[in-house]
Formats: C-alpha cells, structure tokens, sequence
C-alpha cells in the first residue's frame, strides 16, 4: 500500500498535544479523547496457554451484565458452540483441535514429597498460592512453572510418542471485544453513542445508540454487532460499571486459571512479556503475543492475547489495520471526485452555448 | 476417540456439520479461484477458525443502503443538472432534474431512517458532528441539502418566490457533488476488503455513476431539445465510472475477486452493458432526434446506475462474509514486512 504524502501528514500531525488521533501509537488514550487526570488504561490480557476453556467466563459476562441468550445450537465445531463474538456473546471461547504435541502428560510423575493438604492449607497465606479473591498474582509466581517432581524434565514439552505419532493439542482462547487504541467502531459512530471512557475502554451507551449499525462492519475484529430484536448494538463494555467501583470485570473474577488477567495496560504488557519469554524458553516455541504492540494497525489493543499458533486459526485478524487510518486520503479524493463531477457537468453545458443550443 | 479421527479431508465451505475435523485439516481451505477474468493472485492457503467470516457482514439492508447509494447520486448529480438548466435557460430539463433531487433525495431519507434499528432515535444523527466518522458527516450534508432541493422544486412547480428558488437552486448545486461523493467514503470506511480496498478510486466511480442516472432521468422525462447537456453528462459520466472502475478493480488485489463472482459479478456487468449502451444510445437520440430512443437511454442508464451500486454492495458483503479476503492480504502484508526487516 502506498499512501500519499497528504494522507500521511494528515495522519500523523499532532494534534492539541495528542497526535495519532486516527493512527499510530498513543500513550494517553483517556487524555485524547479529552479525560483530564484519568486512572491508568485498563485493559485484559488472555494468556490461552492457560485456558482450560471452562467457559466461565462467557457465563459471568452473561450474569454480570443480562446478556440474553444468543441462541441454542449444537455446531460440532469441537466443544464451541457460541461460534464467536456477538450482540449476545461478550465473551466467547474457541476451541482448536490439532495434531500438534504441546506439553502433553508425563506419565509417572513421582507425587511423593506433595502433601495436598499442606498446600491446601497455606492457600492465601502464601503468595505462591494465593487465595480465592486473587486473580493477578505477582508476575513472578503466575509465571513460574511448579517446582518439577523428580523424574520430569522441568520446563520440557514431551516430544512425539514412540510410534511416531504426533499428540492431538487442543487449543483454547477466550476472545473479548479488543479496546483498541485506534478504535473503528468509535470513530464512525455518527451518534457518539460509542465513547472512549476513563480508563481507556470502549463502550456504546445504549441510550444514545439509534441502530445505525455503522460500526459493525467497521470492526476489523469483528466484534460488534447488531441484536435484531433490540435493533442496538452491543459488545464488551470492560464491566465499566464494576471498572467504576474498584471491581474487575466479571469474566476476569471468574476465571479459574487466570488465563484472563485484568490490571493497567501497561502493568499487563511487562507481564505479559515474560510469560512469553519463559514459554518460549520451555521450548513452546510457537508462543507469542497478539495485540500487545502500539505499533501495530491499531495502535495496539487494550485487550490482548498470549496464543500458541498463527492468529487466523482462533479466528483473528492476523494484521488488523483501523479503517480510519486511511480517513483522511478518502475524503481528500471525495472532495477530488466532487470537484469532478462539478466540472464534468459544467464542461456539458459549457460545450452547448460554443455549438448553439440543441 | 472416533469423534477426533474422523478425517483429514479440509472443510469446503460452510461451517462443518457434525464432523468435527482435527489437526491439520481442520479450519485449513484450500480454496480455488472463481472464473474471475484475470489471474490476480494464486491459489491461497489460508487457516481459519471452521472457515467462519472474521468480520460481521454489514447489517445493512440492501434495498435501504444500496438503494440510498444510488438514490443520492442521482439526487446529487440532478441538482448539478437543474443548476445549469437554469442558468442556461431550459425550463423543461431544470424541473425534470429538481423534481428528480427531491424525490430522490425523500426517498433517500426515508431509506435511511427505515434502515436504522431504531428508527425512532433518527434525530441522534444530528446530536454530534464527527469529521470520523462519514455518516455524521452525511446526516450533516443530507439537513442541508434535502431542504434546498425541496425548496428550488416547490418554488419552480409553484411558480413563485423565484428568488429564493434559484437561491435553493445553486445551494443544492453546490452541495450535490459532495452527496454524490461521499456516499462512496461512507462504504470504504469499513473493514469489509472489498469496499475499503477501493477507497482511493470509489468517489470518481460513484461521481461518473451518479452523473448517468441524472442524465438517464433527464433524457426519460425532459425534451429532446433540452436535453443536449444530459446527453453529453452521460457520455462523460460514463466514461469516467467505466473507466476509473477498471482501475479500482485492478488496483483492490484480491478485495476484487468478490466483484467477479456470482449475483454480484452479473450485477457489475449489467451496468457496465447498461451505461456503456445508455451511453451510445443517448448520443444516438440527439443525432436522430429520437425521443423514444432518448427514454430507451435513460431507462438504460438510470438502470445501469442503480446495479453499480447493488453489485458493489454485495460484493462486499461477500467479501466480509469470507475469511480468505480478511486473511489473505493481511498474511501477505505481515510476510513482505517480515522480508523487508530481514533485508
């Protein structure tokens, strides 16, 4: 893609001490779109290497914020059958099979020297194994794998099985609407019913919102869509409300693995990086993070992802890019194309009164 | 385990039914090429989620939108048309075309807020201006120009307050090329690959494409001997949709592909058959003085506008409705970035 000089300035001018309004990396998302003293962005990281795919958390979303049923189907698609993000699925869990091995069990593991009850009862005493409120423990403990029994090779992933075969891995993500820095849906709401809140987020005010449905498929996650009975749009609002009171959102409380951690952007993206690392050194070579760039299409993501494969095979875009970066080239050549057409049907009359009149 | 062994023959096409697939050929398509003209890219392999679309397709109703498209570039360009009739002093031709504005433009409105989920809420339109967004800007343009339209045709049927009509007249000029126009950056504004891919060469499409249904209306309803102008607007209006719409498609990569397959593919190549042939037939109709053969070229044109615009719009429903055209490019741009860090 080439993109013209004008489109570029444009773009990337400061503005009012906030520049990258449409694209590229911005620090203060909140100050941008005009919040004074805001709180530090909040946002999500799903760490999917540890998703167990419970689906508690697409329950909580449910609960927490009366989501209705989205419609009951059996779709073979392995144990997923909510399909994907909606109007009425804030939080949707995907579930990849593959002929992949990925840490598979280690049979004969020596259990002596592990007393469950000890351990039981020095839950949330001990920050190695925090109690039942916790849901981000220190990046050092959530990251740090068991202290390996004798006989397993600590941190390695068991390799084909003896007849060659290779294991099936099963993969599971929790996806979520993505907070984008650069958010489309936000900049071509025409109602303002989309705004960017304090701490960062997305979220349509339902109020407001008149069912246009420009933002559905001005999403490049696809995320947002349209409830038909309701005529509204709807997605993940971050559990604003909770966010509000000091709480984490519903589908972060409810997890039992952490795989959804819920903290500052900022707090989550260091986290983040060292559970990559540490993954890729156990020899999960295939770990990386999705979103967590502010270089990238979307100024980064707000809620971003720790997967085990490619983006496109849990269903994601594997290099989104906001529809607005390209705003102001495309009205500079709608004012180009109008200018145009007002010359074309001027050169139309123009050409009768030289010829007389027909 | 029979459930997870089933087979390892990829999923064609829709979500799978009870055969849930693993490993490798799971999600995994390798798709062929539809009969597209030209070879634009090769066979792409491609992973998905179960071959589900990544983006929701618009939920836009294609009457309401598609029709709105087209409604306002007839609108937009007949106001162009009723300004020069006027100044150039054909009576006839100036109210074929305010006639024309305004009805185009009240059905336009109407679309537009049928469309809406709640239509009741159409008001919130004008609650903010966003210069990002292409709809508010829109609303914005459509309340000032519908009530010009309708003013410079009230005032020319009534035959009164000529003044403030002629006023309305070149107000409704002047913002017509901008609703002709923009509607084109209303639909590029998305993710959808096929409409955003083209965002660079839509606006001249849409201006050439608008220009035809005006000149078609004009050259159905008004005298031949008025309607020199409309005759040579369609014949520059043609050239410029057809020409700059090869351009787009050659320059959308594989966002075209959408519009060279299936009802959408017929769509487009009825109204390049209809406006290149409206085109002939209305430079014909001057020559011979043939007012059936005018009316034959403007129902041809106005026709030919019309199915532009529901084949780009159903391409690019396609389009979102298919991951290959989300994953593919975004995967080629990943890899070239990848090649030039390496560089």
């Amino acid at each position: 893609m080439t993109d013209s000089g004008l489109g570029e300035e444009l773009r990337t001018r400061p503005d009012a001490g906030h520049g990258n309004q449409l694209y590229g990396p911005q620090h203060d998302v909140a100050g941008a779109a005009g919040h004074l003293d805001a709180p530090p962005r909040m946002g999500f990281f799903t760490d999917t290497s540890v998703c167990i795919g419970c689906k508690a958390c697409e329950v909580a979303c449910k609960e927490w914020n009366a989501v209705p049923e989205g419609g009951l189907l059996l779709t073979g698609m392995s144990y997923d059958n909510t399909q994907g993000l909606s109007a009425d699925t804030w939080r949707h869990v995907a579930f990849i099979e593959q002929r992949k091995p990925m840490g598979g069990q280690e049979p004969g593991v020596s259990h002596e020297g592990v007393d469950v009850f000890d351990a039981a009862s020095r839950l949330g005493t001990d920050p190695a194994s925090p109690g039942p409120g916790a849901t981000a423990p220190a990046p050092d403990t959530a990251t740090a794998p068991d202290p390996a029994p004798a006989g397993a090779p600590a941190g390695q992933i068991s390799p084909l099985a003896p007849d060659g075969r290779t294991e099936l891995r099963w993969l599971m993500a929790s996806d979520v609407c993505k907070h984008c820095t650069h958010a489309a849906c936000l900049d071509v709401c025409p109602t303002g019913a989309l705004f960017r809140t304090e701490f960062g987020t997305v979220v349509v005010q339902e109020d407001i919102c008149n069912g246009c449905g420009y933002c559905v498929p001005a999403c490049p996650y696809g995320v947002i869509d349209q409830r038909k009975d309701d005529g509204r749009v709807w997605k993940c609002t971050l559990c604003y409300d909770r966010l509000g009171v000091g709480q984490e959102p519903a589908c972060a409380k409810a997890c039992p693995t952490d795989s959804i951690q819920f903290g500052p952007l900022d707090e989550l993206r260091e986290r983040a990086e060292d559970r990559v690392a540490r993954l890729q050194a156990a020899g999960v070579a295939d770990a990386r993070l999705y979103g967590e760039d502010p270089t990238d299409g979307v100024g980064g993501d707000g809620a971003f992802f720790l997967l085990l494969d490619e983006p496109e095979v849990y269903g994601l875009p594997p290099d989104p890019v906001v529809t607005t970066r390209d705003l102001p080239d495309m009205w500079r050549h709608a004012a180009l194309a109008a200018a145009s057409l007002a010359a074309l049907a001027v050169t139309s009359f123009v050409r009768s009164t030289g010829r007389g009149r027909r | 385990m029979s459930g997870s062994d089933v087979t390892r023959k990829g999923v064609e096409g829709e979500r799978p039914g009870r055969d849930a697939l693993t490993g490798d050929a799971a999600g995994r398509r390798r798709r062929r090429r539809g009969r597209g003209e030209r070879s634009m890219v090769p066979d792409a392999e491609f992973s998905s989620y179960y071959g589900r679309p990544i983006l929701k397709k618009p939920t836009w109703r294609a009457l309401d939108i598609a029709g709105y498209l087209y409604l306002g570039g007839l609108a937009g360009s007949s106001s162009l048309l009723a300004a020069g009739a006027q100044a150039t002093g054909r009576p006839e031709l100036a109210r074929v075309a305010k006639l024309g504005a305004t009805g185009a433009i009240s059905l336009s409105l109407a679309a537009l807020v049928h469309d809406l989920g709640r239509p009741a809420r159409f008001m919130n339109m004008l609650r903010v201006f966003k210069p990002t967004s292409p709809m508010s800007v829109g609303s914005w343009l459509l309340s000032g120009y519908a009530p010009l339209t309708m003013a410079a045709a009230a005032s020319d049927v009534a035959g009164r307050y000529r003044l403030v009509g002629s006023a309305a007249t070149a107000g409704a000029a002047v913002l017509g090329p901008a609703v002709v126009t923009y509607t084109a950056v209303l639909i590029s504004d998305t993710a959808v690959p096929s409409w955003h891919e083209g965002h660079r060469q839509m606006p001249y499409v849409f201006a050439g494409s608008g220009a035809t249904a005006a000149a078609g209306l004009a050259l159905a309803a008004a005298p031949i001997a008025q309607t020199g102008p409309a005759r040579r607007m369609a014949v520059l209006g043609a050239a410029l949709e057809l020409g700059v719409f090869q351009l787009m498609k050659r320059r959308m990569g594989l966002a075209a592909e959408p519009l060279e397959q299936g009802r959408p593919h017929l769509m487009l190549r009825t109204a390049e058959a209809l406006t290149a042939g409206g085109a002939v037939l209305a430079a014909l109709s001057g020559r011979r003085r043939d007012r059936a053969l005018a009316a034959v070229a403007g129902a041809a044109l106005l026709t030919g506008s019309a199915a532009l615009r529901f084949g780009l719009f159903h391409a690019g429903v396609a389009s979102a409705e298919d991951p290959k055209y989300t994953v593919v490019p975004q995967r080629e741009r990943l890899e070239a970035r990848e090649r030039g860090q390496e560089a």
